[in-house]
């Protein structure tokens, strides 16, 4: 599904290379986590994926199911099947949630040839989907995030990801602000989304995303590479140790 | 004092190349104007409040020609019933327009009035605008009181159950408009005005509003859309007693327009809201320029203004809130925006406050800024395209000063026509 392959990136405006030389792949119908100490490039990788700008590809690639990923306009990428769950989400003041939330899934469709959803049919999938999270009709209402709290924020990127059905899901610290009600509610939304066409990618510091959301495979980054990749035992004695000796056994 | 030679021959200059209507009620306050004219001189580009607008074309003896707007669109309000007032380069147009008759309404012609020795607006033509000329001169109303060529005097006595319709046809290439509308709203009374239409190469437009103690008016306006075309407006409302006055105006297109609006809050409780969306691409001069006094307790004011400027497209904003001795509680809000969407185009705010009052809310704020970089990635990363994405963020940036319009309907066909504007931009 994604595919990763010496990936060096550094900030377009200053001289600091942040991944070097970085190789993933990540098979549908699993989910992969990273984890890895502050500054090891984590959030990075995650925009560089998505296409957001400010970064500049050095070497290697990354591909979705074949198609070179790192060419593409971020709306391109989207309409492949990228999607990243933000660590903090945007607030987007005069766009209604519900307005924004129609374009952007008929804007994919569009993109890949299909049907656009009418209102109706649109309003009926997105209020199921909506029940299950328990987001309600006045969060459908008011405009992007604003006013959310870090829990409905979250809740509605899950949301977005419910409707737009991604192939590639990049959760970018999504357990971050959450308490543990709400990172249950999260995570299963994320769980009722798994499928065997589907890939995961589940960055987060914390090993207790994890207990919810359960990784096949687990990985080690730090310094702009990932240096250990092992099963979900890796995150518990990430929990227990922390990263100091890891990252002393790899140096 | 003598007004400085240059003013002083572009006044001389522009004041012979007119005809003082003469005869009936209404000429004492004509040849009252005048003088005002005379003594302040026409506005010039040395005026401070004329600092970021340049006045020439408005003052100068023709008219320049503006071509006629060519659009397959049906026009504004088109789709609204109500009663159509239509004038053709400033001239009214009976055979266009809609029998005048409307319950809870009286609607004249001024020149209709000018033979009547006794008519309520007498009391009222040229009375604000003589009085809104203090603190700041506006010499292109009273160039307008003066020489007005057509108008109404409107009554609203009940509650009309249409809007009115002043629809402003633009025929002649260089036609040169002086139109003057009074109103007067009996208390308890309430109707809807709405505007529509270029009117002419160039357009002076004055409207004075007398709203009595619990009266409410609404007034909707969209100037049109020849992208040649020039306009100086002026409003002059005062408001009684919990009285209700809000204004819209929606700009597109035009290479340049000065509104004014000089608003006086004279009863306790009364309300007053002025808004306005304009999106201007290229060669686009909007210029708002807002006074409103509260001279009573409890009052509320609200000035919500944006501009979306591209190509090298200008806004500015002037708007002031004076708050008098004694009027306390009064609660001033003004915000004005504008979202450049190119590096090209430029904002211009002045944004003043004056308070002599203790006890009041009083706020405002001016940004300018180009499109969210942060939101425009968001609406990408899910998928909707970067043109489509931003005119999403361009309409909500729109959408506070739309939403200060409180008829849906009404509303929502101004986003309409904004979708519009940015769909042929692409």
């Amino acid at each position: 599904m994604l595919e990763i392959k010496n990936l060096h990136v550094k900030l377009e405006d200053e001289d600091k290379q942040i991944l070097k030389g970085l190789d993933l792949t990540v098979e549908a119908g699993k989910v992969h986590a990273i984890m890895g100490p502050n500054g090891s490039g984590k959030s990075t990788l995650s925009y560089v994926l998505s296409g957001r700008e400010g970064y500049e590809v050095t070497d290697g690639s990354a591909t979705l199911a074949g198609e070179d990923l790192l060419e593409l306009e971020p709306e391109e990428r989207a309409a492949l099947g990228v999607f990243l769950a933000f660590q903090y989400p945007v607030e987007i003041p005069g766009v209604g949630n519900m307005t924004f939330l129609r374009t952007a899934v008929n804007a994919q469709r569009k993109a890949r040839g299909e049907e656009e959803l009418s209102a109706a049919d649109f309003l009926k999938v997105v209020r199921a989907k909506a029940k299950t999270l328990k987001i309600d009709a006045d969060m459908l209402k008011r405009p992007v995030n604003v006013g959310f709290s870090g829990g409905e924020k979250k809740r509605n990127e899950i949301l977005q990801m419910a409707m737009l059905e991604p192939k590639m899901c990049i959760l970018d610290e999504t357990d971050s602000g959450l308490d543990v009600d709400a990172m249950k509610l999260v995570a299963e939304g994320v769980n009722a989304l798994r499928d065997e066409g589907r890939g995961f990618l589940v960055i987060t510091h914390y090993q207790r995303l994890l207990d919810h959301i359960k990784p096949d495979v687990v990985h080690i980054m730090a310094n702009g590479r990932i240096v250990k990749t092992g099963g979900p035992e890796l995150a518990l004695e990430v929990e227990n140790n922390g990263y100091a000796d890891i990252l002393a056994e790899v140096a | 004092m003598a007004l400085p030679e240059v003013k002083q021959t572009a006044t001389d200059a522009r004041l012979a190349a007119l005809t003082l209507p003469t005869g009936g009620c209404l000429e004492d306050a004509r040849r009252a104007a005048l003088s005002r004219v005379q003594t302040l001189g026409l506005p010039g580009r040395r005026d401070e409040y004329w600092k970021y607008t340049r006045p020439d074309t408005l003052t100068q003896v023709e008219a320049p020609k503006a071509a006629i707007f060519d659009t397959d669109e049906a026009p504004m309000f088109d789709e609204f019933d109500r009663l159509k007032v239509v004038f053709v380069d400033g001239v009214f147009a009976p055979e266009e327009s809609d029998d005048l008759s409307l319950e809870g309404v009286t609607i004249e012609r001024i020149s209709d009035i000018c033979d009547k020795d006794i008519h309520w607006a007498k009391d009222l033509y040229g009375v604000l605008e003589a009085r809104g000329q203090s603190p700041v001169a506006r010499p292109l109303a009273a160039l307008n009181t003066a020489f007005a060529q057509d108008g109404l005097a409107i009554h609203v006595t009940g509650k009309p159950s249409k809007p009115i319709n002043m629809i402003y046809r633009h025929s002649d290439e260089g036609s040169d408009a002086i139109l003057h509308h009074v109103i007067r709203v009996d208390a308890g009374a309430e109707a809807t005005i709405l505007e529509n239409g270029p009117a002419a190469s160039r357009f002076n437009k004055c409207m004075e509003i007398d709203i009595a103690d619990t009266g409410k008016l609404h007034l909707v306006r969209a100037q049109g859309r020849d992208h040649e075309r020039r306009a100086a407006t002026h409003l002059f409302a005062r408001l009684g007693t919990e009285s209700v006055f809000k204004s819209f105006t929606l700009t597109v297109n035009g290479v340049l327009t000065r509104n004014e609006a000089v608003i006086e809050l004279l009863g306790d409780d009364a309300i007053a809201h002025i808004a306005g969306a304009c999106v201007g691409d290229g060669e686009f001069h909007h210029d708002d320029t807002v006074f409103i006094t509260h001279d009573a307790v409890n009052c509320e004011s609200r000035q919500v203004f944006k501009k979306v400027l591209r190509n090298g497209a200008t806004g500015v904003f002037q708007g002031k809130i004076l708050v008098k001795e004694g009027a306390q509680k009064t609660d001033g809000y003004q915000i004005s925006q504008s979202l450049l969407l190119d590096d090209d185009s430029q904002f211009l705010a002045k944004p003043e406050l004056e308070i002599y009052a203790d006890d009041v809310i009083c706020s405002h704020g001016s940004t300018t800024g180009a499109i969210d970089e942060e939101a425009l990635f968001y609406l990408r990363s899910r998928g909707v395209p970067a043109e489509e994405a931003t005119d999403l963020l361009t309409l909500a940036f729109l959408a506070e000063a739309v939403e200060e319009v409180e008829d849906e309907a009404i509303a929502s066909a101004i986003v309409d026509r904004l979708e519009g504007w940015l769909a042929r931009r692409r």
